[in-house]
């Protein structure tokens, strides 16, 4: 027996490719859908996973660092080094910044750490590590700044010395790694005009500075000049220690809020970028359904195109699964070229969208799935209605 | 031979009817017709437009189902009375050849697969069934044109592929509505010449609707219908001279 289906397919090719590039625009639209939500979260998460982090210790009662803010001073880590079941505990702090290179803003986050410990940048694509402590920056690629490169932030001046990739905060922003002390600076630091304000304040204000005590206003002013502070301690658990109970044990000991990574993940997700993602996976959803049903309408209609030559076929006696086998095969056919130039669309177009668009093979598995389930579903929806045509309608008219 | 007996082997219609639709718009197309063909003879079926000549040939080619009334293809009943055989697809494909007044060819397949899908269908290996195709097309004077689509050809051209496909199970069976109308006086001698051949050879049972004054004397037998009802005449059955 010949195939049917490639004869047919051949005798109308150019019509039957082009239904299937125009299946795979709308196959392809949907899979960036999809590869922008899973990029939303993936980048909400990127941070968190790149500390390699086992807790967060965060300001009692917050949710920090990402979903709030959070401020500790930077001792506490040291004192939460010693619990049993630590393997380190180290500081970081986190805030956004507009970084400026060559007369461009960039708007990122800055992420200070301490060398060798949780938080530090993970693997870089080019450059090196910070070596020196002050005024080196790790920056994302997504930045656009290059190795070597001098970006301005507040008021100093950083030279970039390597850089990661995918590493951003949970809106998108690119980061930039700074050693603690200068993101500390960052954070803290205030302008000229500023200082010497509260110092003249202080100085005014009888109670601090009172005669015969000049080490008080001193004390204060230094005080309020300090920056001894960060956003979270992030601990890394020994092996064979459970995580829970380290963090119930600084929960109960030091009044600070732990959130393990799980929970640090929920709340990243749920909290954080919830409503984007709310909104973002509504509109994938709508665009999946409406792609369901422009598919299976147009193998539906593909199929009673051929209603005249199936009662052809029946005339002249074909069997019911010759004819079913025929149609079936075209469908599936078209649903992957769909695919395909789905595919093929969906790779080429995500790089022109500013946010990331993350294609996870899983994902595109599941597509390839559904578009072949609504292939034959639709079609078989057609060859109900094939296979009750009469074989004298063939003859008729 | 016993003409009960011989019409046994071949097609018998009892007193069929057919009607189309119900009630005051019914058309009896067929109104009681008998008749019998017998193997190895070729009759031909004449009668005014509408007087139900196509409607005949669908009802004994299992295309569509009389209102009433018997029909047997060689000894088998295949309707009776509101009864009808189930699998009447593999008949129509194994045991007749039906030629249709306009060609109905398979639009996506070329010449020689539009007649090798019948033995295809019937289960024949492909080179057996393109081999057996090739043959109908030369006897057919359309060989020359098999790897054409049929869009690509003449009306007589396909006439004479669909032909092809009706002979190519070598079925018991023939009906042909008008196989010549589209085709000159020099192929329909030679369509009709093939049938009345076909039939000796093979012991055919054919019929041919025809309102074609040329092929009409090589009729020996001819059943004409008028008002829903087949008289049968005498033809003239005249001889092919070389
Ligand atoms: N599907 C149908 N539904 C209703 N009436 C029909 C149908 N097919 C045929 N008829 C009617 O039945 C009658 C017989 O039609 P039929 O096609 O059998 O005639 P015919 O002898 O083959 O005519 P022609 O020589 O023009 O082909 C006609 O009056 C026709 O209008
Ligand atoms: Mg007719």
């Amino acid at each position: 027996m010949i195939n049917l289906a490639s004869k047919e397919i051949a005798h109308g090719w150019v019509r039957y490719v082009l239904t299937g590039i125009g299946l795979g625009l709308l196959i392809g639209v949907t899979m960036i859908m999809t590869g922008l939500v899973r990029g939303m979260m993936e980048d909400a998460l990127s941070l968190a996973r790149g500390t390699y982090a086992d807790l967060w210790v965060v300001q009692d009662n917050t949710m920090g660092p990402y979903a709030e803010t959070s401020t500790l001073y930077d001792d506490v880590a040291r004192s939460i080094a010693g619990l049993p079941g630590v393997e380190e505990a180290s500081n970081v702090a986190y805030l956004t910044v507009q970084a400026k290179h060559a007369g461009k803003d960039v708007r990122a986050m800055v992420a200070g750490f301490e060398h060798g410990k949780p938080g530090q940048p993970p693997y870089l694509i080019a450059g090196r590590p910070i070596t020196k402590s002050r005024y080196e920056a790790i920056a994302d690629n997504k930045t656009g700044f290059k190795v070597g490169d001098k970006i301005n932030i507040r008021r100093n001046e950083y030279t970039v010395v390597g850089l990661t990739s995918k590493m951003v905060s949970s809106g998108g922003d690119p980061v930039i790694f700074l050693a603690m002390q200068d993101a500390q600076e960052v954070q803290f630091q205030k302008d000229n005009t500023s200082i010497y304000n509260d110092r003249n304040r202080l100085a005014a204000n009888p109670k601090i500075n009172r005669p015969g005590n000049s080490g008080l206003l001193e004390a204060v002013t230094d005080m309020q000049q300090s920056n001894h502070k960060v956003n979270a301690v992030l601990v890394r658990i020994q092996d064979g220690h459970d995580p829970e109970i380290v963090a119930e044990t600084i929960r109960r000991w030091k009044h600070f809020e732990v959130y393990t990574y799980k929970q640090m993940e929920s709340i990243l997700l749920v909290k954080v970028i919830a409503n984007a993602l709310r909104q973002l996976g509504m509109f994938m959803v709508i665009l999946a359904v409406v792609s369901t049903a422009i598919i299976a309408l147009l193998i539906y209609t593909m199929t009673l195109g051929k209603i005249k030559e199936i009662a052809v076929l029946k005339l002249i006696g074909a069997k019911n699964s010759t004819i079913a086998g025929m149609i079936l095969q075209e469908a599936c056919g078209l649903g992957l070229i769909g695919f395909l130039v789905g595919k093929i669309t969906a790779t080429i177009l995500a790089p022109l969208f500013p946010k990331r668009v993350e294609f996870l093979v899983f994902d595109s598995f599941v597509i390839f799935f559904i578009t072949v389930v609504i292939c034959v579903f639709a079609s078989l929806t057609g060859i109900r209605a094939a296979l009750r045509v009469q074989p004298a309608s063939a003859i008729g008219g | 031979m016993d003409i009960q007996a011989a019409c046994s082997k071949a097609i018998r219609m009892e007193n069929v009817v057919k009607t189309y639709g119900a009630g005051e718009t019914a058309v009896h197309a067929l109104k009681g017709v008998s008749l019998c063909v017998y193997p190895g003879e070729v009759v031909g079926l004449v009668g005014a437009s509408g007087s139900g000549k196509t409607t005949l040939l669908q009802c004994l080619g299992a295309i569509i189902d009389p209102t009433s009334g018997l029909i047997e293809l060689g000894g088998e009943v295949i309707y009776d009375n509101g009864w009808k055989k189930e699998d009447l697809r593999a008949l129509r494909r194994d045991k007749i050849g039906f030629v249709f007044q306009a060609a109905y060819l398979i639009p996506f397949l070329d010449m020689l697969d539009n007649v090798a899908i019948m033995p295809m269908l019937a289960g024949k290996d492909n080179d057996k069934a393109r081999a057996r195709a090739m043959e109908l097309l030369k006897v057919l004077e359309v060989d020359h044109r098999a790897r054409a689509k049929p869009s690509e050809l003449s009306g007589g051209e396909q006439q004479r592929v669909a032909i092809a496909r009706a002979l190519a199970n070598n079925p018991p069976f023939i009906l042909a509505d008008e196989p010549t109308a589209p085709l000159d006086s020099h192929r329909s001698l030679l369509v009709i010449k093939l049938l009345i051949e076909l039939a000796a050879q093979y012991q055919t049972a054919i019929i041919v609707v025809t309102h074609d004054d040329k092929i009409l004397p090589h009729f020996k037998r001819i059943y004409r219908l008028r008002d829903g009802i087949a008289y049968e005449e005498e033809g003239m059955g005249r001889p092919f001279d070389e």
